[in-house]
């Protein structure tokens, strides 16, 4: 599975890019594999996801729980909790 | 209507342009956010902040956007809804987000006014990033917003 994976906000900030184009081994079933698999990917993608309670996932950009299954999804987005403007 | 841009709208002239396309409507209701005066704002940290930068997802913003007018359509009987958002880098007194409402009864228009914010500021993809002179730092997210958007859940 090739899967488009966005990153926003300080998470594409510690990554270092806001886009890459992943193919995870097949263990990877849900988002929370995905992330395990993200961390051994390069020590800025390990420093990214480190504490994973400040991240929030969208699956083809539907907001969606860590253990989703992936699936056919082609698009998978990580970013901070979102923070509109302030009113 | 979702309008999603990094161009500064004339929030007037939007409301009046809404207004002509619903002359029917017995209420509108709309709302402005703008961006605040930071320097006031911030004094107790001791950092004059020159510009507010807003990051999104471009695609997934107006999905949720129109997801979250639909739900609203769902919910109150509104003859028209009309969201302008702004992304990219704004100064202080610029609007960032319009919402306006129609419909027969005030109730229904104030309400899906209210309602459209509120969870506009906790599922929209929107990152706030505040710039000074020397810095520029992402903005946490607030328990407040999380409750306002809560009171809207369906217990049904």
């Amino acid at each position: 599975m090739t899967l488009n994976v966005m990153y926003f906000a300080w998470v594409k900030e510690k990554v270092g890019i806001g886009e890459e184009q992943l193919s995870p081994s097949d263990e990877v079933k849900t988002v929370s594999d995905l992330m395990e698999w993200l961390k051994t990917q390069s020590p800025a993608h390990a420093d990214a996801f480190a504490d994973t309670s400040q991240i929030r996932v969208a699956l083809d950009q539907l907001h969606v729980p860590f253990d989703t299954t992936i699936g056919e999804a082609r698009e998978i987005a990580f970013f901070p909790p979102v923070t509109g403007g302030a009113w | 209507m979702i309008q999603v841009q990094g161009e500064p709208f004339d929030a007037g002239a939007e409301i009046n342009l809404f207004l002509t396309h619903n002359a029917n409507s017995g209420g509108v209701a709309t709302f402005i956010g703008q961006v605040r005066d930071f320097q006031e704002q911030e004094s107790e940290r001791n950092k004059s902040i020159s510009a507010l930068e807003l990051e999104h997802y471009p695609g997934m913003t107006e999905k949720e956007l129109e997801r979250i007018s639909n739900e609203a359509r769902t919910r109150w009987p509104l003859d028209d809804v009309l969201v302008i958002h702004r992304h990219g880098r704004m100064s202080p007194g610029e609007p960032i987000v319009l919402v306006c409402a129609a419909a027969t009864h005030r109730g229904d228009a104030f309400t899906a006014c209210e309602f459209i914010m509120d969870w506009l500021k906790t599922q929209a993809p929107f990152w706030k990033r505040e710039h000074s002179e020397t810095e520029s730092s992402w903005v946490n997210a607030k328990e407040s917003d999380d409750t306002r958007a809560e009171r809207w859940s369906k217990t049904d």
